[in-house]
């Protein structure tokens, strides 16, 4: 098991969005979130780090089986001052991933809390009970 | 000289695809931020005597940050937990970064270290330096001898 705790933290890099599929209407960029996706039997658990955003600027949908996050972010220049150096930049993430379990649409949870995203999936009753029991012969 | 605008279509065009090559060049070079030198990722803004440094920290709260000035350097430093549950979790897919970090910026002027001011918002932190007063410059007018 990695022993992530002891590891000195390195910054991410800021994985951009390539603008080849679909234009975009905001000129700002946009990220790809760093995001760590955990399952139970009863839920599906989606952390992201969105930095720079808050909870009124997230956009979630859920279609068929594809959820998409976009978040909006809202980035503020100190009044008089000038940027001088810059490591990253400030702008919206967006990112969309295929869900393989049905999920109960109307008891979908987000909350977001110093940058991070967290979205609570409960699963569809139909979607728990799926073991097949393989017979022999 | 004239020539040009004699026989137009060839000239125009070479004219129009120079102007959107142009274009193209700019947009590309943008500039865009460097490679972060280690974790946080810093931005430096500056104005005339102080300076105000944000840092990109989604998930910690602002008991989980240290900051330490001392004359010329600000040291940030802290430590981001994983995640505890307590039912079994199958993991599907980890990136975002845990554990201890620590980074000293030097500071281009010595600090007034009881006017540093830290605001954590979103997962950025912002950090208002000004600088001392024993640092800054004197203007020294001459005296002229009569």
């Amino acid at each position: 098991m990695e022993n992530s705790e002891e590891k000195a933290m390195q910054a991410p890099e800021q994985e951009l969005i390539t603008e080849e599929e679909m234009e975009r209407t905001r000129e700002r960029r946009c990220f790809i979130p760093k995001t760590d996706i955990f399952e139970t039997d009863e839920e599906l658990f989606i952390v992201a780090d969105i930095p720079g955003v808050d909870q009124s600027s997230i956009d979630i949908t859920l279609e068929k089986n594809i959820l998409t996050i976009v978040a909006y972010g809202n980035p503020t220049v100190p009044e008089g001052y000038n940027l001088v150096y810059g490591e990253y930049e400030p702008g919206d993430f967006q990112r969309s991933f295929r869900i393989s379990s049905e999920i109960e649409h109307d008891k979908i949870e987000a909350t977001v809390t110093n940058g991070e995203l967290r979205l609570r999936l409960p699963k569809a009753e139909t979607a728990k009970v799926k073991k097949i029991l393989v017979k022999t012969g | 000289m004239n020539r040009r605008y004699g026989l137009p279509s060839i000239w125009r065009e070479m004219d129009q695809l120079q102007r959107e090559m142009n274009r193209l060049m700019e947009s590309s070079l943008r500039p865009r931020a460097v490679r972060p030198l280690s974790f946080p990722a810093i931005n430096v803004w500056t104005s005339d005597d102080s300076q105000v440094i944000t840092a990109e920290l989604p998930g910690f709260r602002a008991e989980d940050i240290d900051i330490e000035v001392t004359a010329d350097t600000l040291t940030l430093s802290g430590e981001r937990k994983t995640d505890q549950f307590d039912v079994e979790m199958q993991q599907h897919r980890r990136e975002r970064k845990f554990g201890r970090f620590s980074r000293t910026i030097q500071l281009p002027f010595i600090v007034d270290t009881n006017q540093v001011e830290a605001v954590l918002k979103d997962g950025i932190l912002e950090i208002s330096l000004t600088r001392a007063e024993v640092d800054k410059p004197k203007k020294i007018t001459a005296q002229s001898l009569a």
